[in-house]
């Protein structure tokens, strides 16, 4: 498979995919496809769209080892970033429809004491609520991701230390779907499913990194003398 | 259109060398990729959260308006539409939208209801002779979830102690239980073990016997919607959603307190009492301000769901922190 369909192609087509989720939420939300409690809807689904590009983010190392396809590793970083679109979508609607909805405005709404009083009510709650302050949590620690997913970022990094700062996916991810857990009230079946995915993705690494085989490309390569 | 995405990937495959050379590999691969893309789909609710709106029901004779009731300049009632897609009845799915998407096939007629316990009055009775010579009343209620949203719900029933006293209850009744129908082959959602099933909900005998507390058999003056818990069900509007139990096929007199399902599944978050407590959270969530369903700005939660006035005296001397 040539590099230029990769880039012209699957990429341009991935990341069109990447936004229907977006896209779908926006169109439902205009033409009354969501439920009675639309704001509940658009946080739930941006919430675990950031679960599932973290997830899919997780999936082509792997991927890309087994298969031995390694333009897959084409896609990481626009998976990641598109993990933290969601992550962000998701934050700036609890945010807006569960912290400043809940607001009293003494000043009316357009105030300081309204910027004042929502960032102490997210910092109050992040504080207060383990389920928040966990998912708080998986979304601060994407944002130095986004920040230095550039190749500029990489280079000035160098690839050692971009990479074990990019370890933080791996807690990002794992911290995602205990939040997912910890928030429903019954019936945990979705997010065991998230929990297993993200278990295996992460142990699958810590196997590898156990083990020591070496990646099949690098076999291929063997060392000349 | 994600679930897609590997699909495309692996087909894009076949084109390369390497799919050949590591076919073992790729059909490893194949199958991680298929048992992640199956995880993705089971996680995913249904593309349209919207519901099914209930088809409008026989129109109920001689509902009577009840000072009970709250009046057009107090808060106006949520929609026909609202409170028939946006429900929590478990044994129909955990989704908001399915028991409107699942209800549909409940057979709600005949019904009886068996009566049980410290009464004199036991048996299998219809509803019909439950109710008989009872007046049915518009009750229009506030509705609060324990999940922090409302609504306003114009109910039609009959006085829960009017039906109470036809059973003729002991002196040893102190407290009243209510079990919701269990039937695998009409409820898809008991087919899962999220909760014990059957559903039980219970109420303390004075609490029951309050003129707030009604059996509901209706809803906007036509017959009550599966999904809201056809034929029968219980509304406590001073308590969280959760207590009113549906579709109730059992009503048995005791005399210690029930372990109603909730407090069974999660004690530490749901307990026997649960009234609407702003003062008192869940463990998890606030329960100080509520989301009336189709507004933006949240509501500040009513002590007792603003029946305080009415019910009250039923608690007095009650740590409602520790008896929530």
């Amino acid at each position: 498979m040539s590099l230029r369909l990769v880039r012209f192609v699957l990429k341009p087509l991935a990341f069109i995919a990447s936004l229907g989720p977006a896209a779908w939420l926006v169109w439902a939300g205009l033409t009354n496809n969501l439920s009675a409690n639309p704001l509940s809807d658009l946080t739930n689904e941006t919430g675990v769209w950031a679960l599932r590009f973290l997830c899919i983010t997780l999936v082509i190392t792997p991927f890309r080892r087994l298969t031995g396809w390694n333009h897959a590793i084409r896609f990481r970083r626009m998976t990641g970033l598109f993990a933290f679109f969601y992550g962000t979508l998701h934050f700036l609607t609890y945010t807006i429809a569960d912290r400043f909805a809940g607001l009293d405005f003494p000043d009316g709404i357009v105030a300081w004491s309204t910027v004042r009083n929502l960032a102490a009510s997210v910092a109050a709650d992040v504080y207060k609520r383990p389920f928040i302050t966990i998912g708080f949590t998986a979304f601060v620690l994407m944002v130095p991701l986004a920040v230095t997913s550039t190749a500029g970022m990489i280079r000035r990094l160098g690839g050692k230390r971009w990479n074990t700062l990019h370890k933080l996916v791996y807690v990002s991810a794992a911290a995602g779907a205990v939040h997912y857990y910890w928030l429903v009230k019954a019936d945990v079946r979705r997010p065991l499913i998230y929990g297993a995915i993200v278990v295996v993705l992460l142990g699958v690494r810590l196997y590898w990194s156990r083990t020591k085989i070496v990646a099949p490309r690098r076999t291929a390569v063997a060392r000349p003398a | 259109m994600l679930i897609k995405k590997p699909a495309d990937i692996r087909s894009s495959e076949i084109t390369d060398r390497k799919w050949y050379l590591n076919r073992r590999d790729f059909l490893r691969t194949a199958a991680g990729v298929a048992v992640a893309g199956a995880g993705v789909m089971a996680g995913s609710r249904s593309l349209f959260a919207a519901g099914q709106v209930a088809p409008h029901g026989r129109k109920l004779e001689g509902v009577k308006p009840s000072p009970l009731s709250l009046t057009p300049q107090q808060e106006k009632a949520n929609t026909w539409e609202q409170i028939t897609t946006y429900n929590n009845y478990y044994e129909f799915g955990t989704d908001k939208e399915s028991p409107s998407l699942s209800a549909g096939r409940l057979k709600t007629e005949p019904w009886t209801i068996n009566i049980d316990g410290e009464c004199a009055k036991k048996g299998n009775f219809p509803i019909e002779e439950l109710t008989k010579g009872l007046p049915l009343e518009e009750r229009i209620y506030r509705h609060r979830c324990v999940e922090a949203w409302s609504m306003v719900i114009p109910w039609v029933g009959v006085p829960l102690a009017d039906v109470i006293k036809r059973c003729e209850p002991t002196a040893k009744a102190k407290f009243i239980e209510f079990y919701t129908l269990y039937d695998p082959n009409q409820m898809p959602g008991v087919r899962v073990p999220v909760l014990r099933w059957p559903y039980i909900e219970g109420l303390r005998m004075d609490e029951a016997m309050h003129p707030l507390a009604i059996l509901a058999t209706g809803l906007y003056g036509e017959v009550l919607p599966k999904q809201d818990g056809a034929p029968i069900r219980l509304v406590v509007p001073w308590k969280y959603g959760f207590k009113g139990a549906k579709s109730i096929v059992r009503i048995r007199f005791v005399e210690r307190q029930p372990l109603n399902t909730w407090q069974e599944s999660a004690p530490q978050e749901y307990g026997f009492y649960s009234n609407v407590n702003p003062n008192v959270d869940h463990p998890r969530w606030s329960q100080a301000t509520e989301r009336r369903i189709g507004e933006f700005f949240k509501r500040k939660t009513l002590m007792f769901n603003g029946y305080a006035d009415q019910v009250q005296g039923l608690y007095a001397g009650l740590d409602l922190r520790k008896n929530y």
